[in-house]
């Protein structure tokens, strides 16, 4: 049935029954249909965000979305709020000098594990280090998707991609340590399947000051699944659900996953650590004293 | 658009002795930059250890980042929070950063890179002056773009067209590249900064549209767009994909050609007007010598020593290099009896190939060229004057191939 027919066929009236869908707001409806393949999990990352923004009482105006390349880095497109699609691996650089211009913001980093932990990996680490309050979302799909599922920094041993053919024989990073390791003060993982913890965690991560890092490992069918014969969408569904342990506070350092082996979900970190900021005014207060004029530069610029 | 003056409180009025590494500092802070992100290279470094001194006391912050790519997209991460930013590096660093120099020129952010030129290639001499990035400060990044790039010869001029670099990069919404060498970073002289209310400050284009007539990157008759920051309710698009005017990615063959043509033609539209030369004895010169930067004040003597010799020298200088001025070379060499035209670059030839593009053959073009590492002697730049102003029995090689 085509899309005109479904409507045609609909009672009549029914539109104006149903309730308005509360995420609405929150896409550019108009740049729809995206470009996920059926079955990807990137769309359900996108409406968790979306329901932890609306929940989070935040006002709009002042959420930025900043993400890189790849099929997560177009996050940025389709989030009606003010959004920066930039370089390959450069987000949370990008982020950073935004974050610190105008603290006002909150800025939210949004990409792909390829793009965040391989060739902006060195930035990840660094940001975390410094705690800059940047709210870091990975969408972990074990491959790159949209340049047609080569080895990822986080590619299983032994998975199949276009680049290793005859199956991964690199070490993973475990995104989870990695981010504890540099200093996050905020390190969650969910799957495409956990939508409700990961909302939750989403506003968590919203309302905590500092450099947070959230997981989701989710479902690419289309390359990973496909290539691995692992089923589609709906399997890798099944998948995270059986293969998932809840272990709130779990030792990072022991949360790596093995090709379709056991995933361990929950918040392992949740700490309080001063951020860049507040590390910056402090110091300048106690060099400068009454010189230092303060961190925020775009007050200055607005005058 | 109206001109505003510069905030005073970044304005270090009064009479310097400054090398140009600290005069380009004072020009950024009085332009309003109080955003800068770098990483450390020689022979640059100076700039970004004045201005952290510098811009706590007067609301701003450097950011030290963990490498050049790092850098060069945290200072648009802060343009779009609405600062005035810039970035300051050398070659190996300048190569990092192309990426996002082309970033900048296709979401049209305003931005400013300096680049103190050092020896290369690769690592090349880091504390010896060269001007081999020329090309590269036009061309480096991928695709079809223009940008503007401006060249001091003294530290003054690193303060004034530090400030004019970021005036353009506003107006124009383009990365203004201060392409400055490694002797005139170094070198101290008298800077004279003027009063904050004799310096002039473009604004940024603020939109004065409501957020729902708004279009992120529909031109204005002059073909630059109205800017918005993060944070003001525009709810914004900006991506390096070829996007409409909605800056929504539009990845067609008539949306690609629409907007690269814009971002070509805003820039070389104006060359003329964007155009600052300093001419020295042009008026009957029937040789000109074209230099920039450092390598002009050497080529400023060697054309006092054709002229005491009797050679009709004269010595075009542009201090905004690209867009090359175009109009005026045309002028020059179109004179009756012109000889020829003579390049002296810190290079193996870079700008000598626009000039010889441009005069198309109608006269002679000779390259002085040098590897770096020192600047040339008046003498080298004098031989290649009394080259070209030498009479030439018909059927005699062009010069251009007897130079190389």
């Amino acid at each position: 049935m085509t899309e005109e027919q479904m409507i045609a066929a609909a009672p009549e009236g029914l539109a104006e029954e149903l309730p308005p869908n509360p995420v609405e707001q929150f896409l550019r409806s108009e740049r729809m249909p995206h470009i996920w393949c059926p079955g990807c999990g990137i769309g359900t990352t996108v409406n968790c965000f979306s329901r932890a923004l609306l929940q989070s009482k935040l006002d709009l105006n002042k959420v930025a979305v900043v993400s890189g390349i790849g099929c997560t880095g177009r996050v940025a497109g389709y989030v009606n709020l003010d959004s920066f699609h930039t370089t390959h691996g450069r987000a949370i650089p990008f982020a950073t000098g935004m974050k610190l211009a105008n603290p006002d913001l909150t800025v939210v980093v949004y990409s792909g594990d390829g793009d965040l932990i391989s060739i902006g990996g060195n930035h990840f680490i660094h940001a975390a280090r410094r705690n800059v309050d940047v709210k870091v979302i990975c969408i972990n799909n074990f491959t790159y998707g949209m340049t047609g599922g080569q080895l990822a920094p986080t590619t299983p041993v032994t998975a199949i991609s276009s680049t290793t053919p005859y199956g991964c024989y690199e070490q993973p990073f475990n995104l989870a340590n990695l981010a504890e390791s540099a200093g996050a003060v905020y390190v969650a993982r969910w799957t495409t399947y956990h939508v409700r913890q990961l909302t939750h965690s989403i506003g968590e991560a919203l309302r905590k000051k500092g450099f947070t890092f959230i997981e989701i490992v989710s479902q690419c069918p289309t390359l990973y699944e496909r290539r691995n014969k692992i089923g589609d969408g709906l399997d890798m569904m099944e998948y995270f659900k059986e293969a998932s342990v809840v272990k709130h506070g779990a030792a990072t350092r022991e949360v790596g996953i093995g090709f379709q082996g056991p995933i361990v979900v929950g918040k392992f970190v949740d700490i309080e650590r001063p951020t860049f900021l507040d590390l910056m005014d402090k110091q300048m207060t106690r060099t400068l004293d009454a010189h230092y004029t303060g961190s925020v530069v775009e007050q200055n610029v607005r005058g | 658009m109206k001109r505003t003056h510069a905030d005073p409180a970044g304005v270090l009025t009064g009479t310097h002795f400054l090398d140009g590494d600290q005069a380009c500092c004072e020009g950024a802070l009085a332009s309003g930059c109080r955003f800068a992100a770098g990483y450390p290279i020689t022979p640059s470094t100076e700039i970004v250890e004045r201005f952290a001194q510098r811009v706590p006391q007067i609301g701003g912050m450097f950011l030290q980042m963990e490498d050049e790519l790092a850098a060069s997209i945290a200072l648009q991460g802060a343009v779009w929070a609405g600062a005035k930013s810039f970035t300051v590096t050398s070659g190996p660093g300048f190569s990092l950063m192309m990426e996002h120099i082309g970033y900048a020129a296709m979401t049209e952010t305003p931005c400013v890179f300096v680049n103190v030129q050092r020896g290369g290639p690769s690592t090349g001499l880091p504390t010896l002056p060269a001007q081999a990035d020329m090309m590269q400060a036009r061309w480096g990044s991928h695709g079809d773009y223009q940008i503007i790039a401006l060249c001091p010869n003294s530290p003054q001029e690193c303060f004034d067209l530090t400030v004019h670099a970021f005036n353009l990069s506003e107006q124009y919404r383009v990365p203004v590249l201060v392409m400055m060498d490694e002797c005139v970073g170094h070198m101290t002289e008298k800077v004279v900064i003027p009063p904050a209310e004799k310096i002039e400050v473009y604004p940024r284009r603020y939109t004065t549209l409501p957020p729902n007539e708004y279009q992120a990157f529909k031109a204005e008759d002059d073909l630059v767009p109205q800017f918005a920051r993060a944070g003001e309710g525009y709810h914004f698009h900006v991506t390096g994909l070829t996007h409409d005017e909605h800056g929504y990615p539009s990845m067609n063959v008539e949306t690609q050609h629409r907007l690269v043509t814009r971002l070509i033609d805003k820039i070389r539209r104006n060359a003329d007007a964007m155009a600052r030369n300093e001419e020295y004895r042009l008026d009957d010169a029937d040789v000109v010598v074209i230099a920039y930067g450092i390598t002009a004040r050497v080529a400023m003597r060697a054309v006092q020593m054709a002229r005491e010799q009797g050679v009709r020298a004269g010595l075009l200088r542009p201090m905004v290099v690209w867009p090359f001025p175009e109009k005026r070379l045309r002028e020059l060499a179109a004179r009756n009896g012109f000889a020829g035209l003579v390049v002296a670059e810190l290079n193996c030839g870079q700008v000598f190939y626009e000039v010889e593009r441009l005069v198309a053959g109608r006269v002679p073009v000779l390259l002085e060229p040098h590897t770096g590492g020192t600047v040339h002697r008046p003498e080298q730049i004098l031989d290649a004057i009394l080259k070209c102003s030498a009479p030439r029995p018909a059927g005699t090689p062009a010069l251009q191939e007897v130079s190389r």
